[in-house]
């Protein structure tokens, strides 16, 4: 067992910036994540890769500190009273005791299911391009990247730099709501200058607006994709199709530790405290709001966490003005209901336990498809059948029980001794 | 097969132009979605150690990976 004042969960930008924050402090600290680097998604591959400045920066601060930093370990359990995580390791089993926890647990994407979606070449957006930064070798390749918001263009530009062959971004959302989206980066000067440039390099890429993918197709491995705009269908063929429809805050560890939850995020006051004690939450787990919230919650959470409330309540006024960013492309990206008569009747919703969209047609909660056709009971445990039936059915995941990741039998074994050797020692 | 240092296990088997990872409950050929761990469809066998999550791997020297 491993004592620290300030657990960290996450080593993204929220997190990176609360353990800055704690560690400025003189508190001890452990930052646990499940990737083999810091950075988190968004500055996957550590600070050689990193063209934005920004990112080197933060990369190298949190390098600098001295601090404990568990990489490549999964938390499987948590208790909020005493706080206390169950973590497993490459090497094996540990549990962490901390006086108070930073929850900077990021998000994933919304994969939504459409025919063909499962063949081998259909990845995320994000997924996409985490794959090629770790090795994918993309020069050459024709991509489609499909689905909604601002990433699909970072994205595009990203393998483009790389020698991919980007064939078109497909976009969902209409050219209205885009061009609202753009008045609004008016104000704030930053954002815009980095949306120009994107649109510099993406020159040669159709970039369509009210478009995505209806259909992929291939034997064995995507071969091409079916795009659908304005009641027209077309077939493009490609090597890989990059198709993600936002982001779904990671939310289980702040469920399991029993945080109260505003809708799928969790809920935070403006120290970044949730409903319970001595736990704080930072980042897109509270609400999907890009990088400049998510470094701006972690260092408010960093501080509070260490008990320097005036510095916490400092920031309060570039919190907000990130906030508004983030409100504002949220409404701009919002999901059309069309895309929930994509799935046919025999498409894969739950890709672990392969249940049919059909048979979720016939239950009436999230709770009732676990029982009755395993949707959600596979390794990923709902994480991405979830947040698709939540668009789909509008069904909420309504517990989490450990272990939240799969464990190996001996971690959990570990946790029964010790809980056993305290039980026997009262 | 030589990868440069740092590649994860997954982009290796894309590399080496295996497409199918695993095969689903159903029969289903499936290779990485998420690309950062959270879909498990990039489970492999590493040295004889089954459910490997590929795509969080660094490959190391001498690492055996099967694909089913």
């Amino acid at each position: 067992m491993t004592g620290t004042d300030v657990g960290i969960l996450g080593a993204g930008p929220a997190g990176m910036a609360a353990a800055i924050r704690a560690h400025e402090a003189g508190a001890r600290i452990i930052v646990m994540d499940d990737n083999p680097g810091a950075g988190g998604q968004i500055w996957r591959g550590g600070e050689r890769t990193q063209t934005s400045s920004q990112a080197r920066q933060w990369l190298r601060r949190f390098q600098g500190i001295e601090q404990f930093t568990l990489a490549n370990c999964r938390v499987v359990s948590a208790e909020a009273n005493p706080l206390k995580l169950l973590v497993e390791t490459g090497a094996g089993a540990e549990e962490i005791v901390a006086r108070s926890l930073i929850l900077a647990t990021g998000a994933r994407e919304i994969f939504l299911p459409f025919p063909g979606w499962t063949l081998p070449g259909v990845m995320g957006v994000g997924g996409l391009q985490a794959m090629a930064k770790s090795g994918l070798p993309i020069e050459g390749k024709t991509i489609v990247v499909a689905g909604s918001g601002p990433l699909l263009l970072a994205v595009a530009a990203y393998l483009k730099g790389h020698g991919a062959e980007v064939k078109l971004i497909a976009e969902q959302a209409p050219r209205s709501a885009l061009t609202r989206f753009g008045v609004k980066l008016l104000r704030t000067p930053g954002k815009l200058a980095q949306a120009a440039s994107l649109q510099l390099s993406l020159l040669g890429i159709p970039y369509l607006q009210s478009c995505w993918i209806e259909r992929a197709e291939g034997d064995g491995h995507l071969e091409a994709v079916v795009m659908r705009r304005d009641g027209k269908t077309w077939t493009v063929a490609c090597d890989y199709a990059a198709v993600a429809y936002g982001l779904y805050p990671n939310a289980e560890m702040a469920a399991l530790l029993g945080c109260r939850m505003s809708g799928a995020v969790v809920a935070v006051d403006e120290l970044q405290r949730t409903s319970i004690e001595n736990i704080y939450c930072a980042g897109e787990c509270t609400g999907i709001g890009g990088v400049d919230l998510s470094i701006v919650e972690g260092e408010i959470a960093g501080y509070a966490a260490t008990g320097n409330l005036h510095r916490a309540r400092k920031l309060s006024g570039r919190r907000k003005r990130a906030q508004a960013f983030a409100d504002a492309l949220n409404t701009a990206f919002a999901l059309r209901a069309e895309l929930k008569q994509l799935p046919r009747a025999d498409t894969f919703v739950c890709r672990c336990e392969d249940v049919t969209f059909a048979r979720l047609q016939s239950v009436r909660s999230f709770r009732v498809a676990k029982l009755h056709t395993r949707c959600g009971m596979g390794p990923c445990q709902g994480r991405v059948c979830g947040p698709a039936a939540d668009f789909l059915f509008g069904w909420r995941t309504e517990s989490v029980r450990p272990p939240v990741f799969p464990a190996r039998l001996g971690t959990l074994i570990t946790k029964q001794s010790e809980e056993e050797e305290i039980t026997a020692s009262q | 097969m030589r990868v440069p240092a740092g590649t994860s296990v997954a982009s290796a088997v894309f590399a080496a132009g295996l497409t199918q990872f695993r095969t689903s409950v159903s029969g289903e050929p499936r290779a990485p979605l998420c690309g950062m761990g959270i879909c498990f469809e990039c489970r492999v066998t590493i040295d004889n150690q089954p459910h490997c999550r590929s795509c969080q791997i660094p490959v190391q020297p001498g690492m055996r990976i099967s694909t089913t």
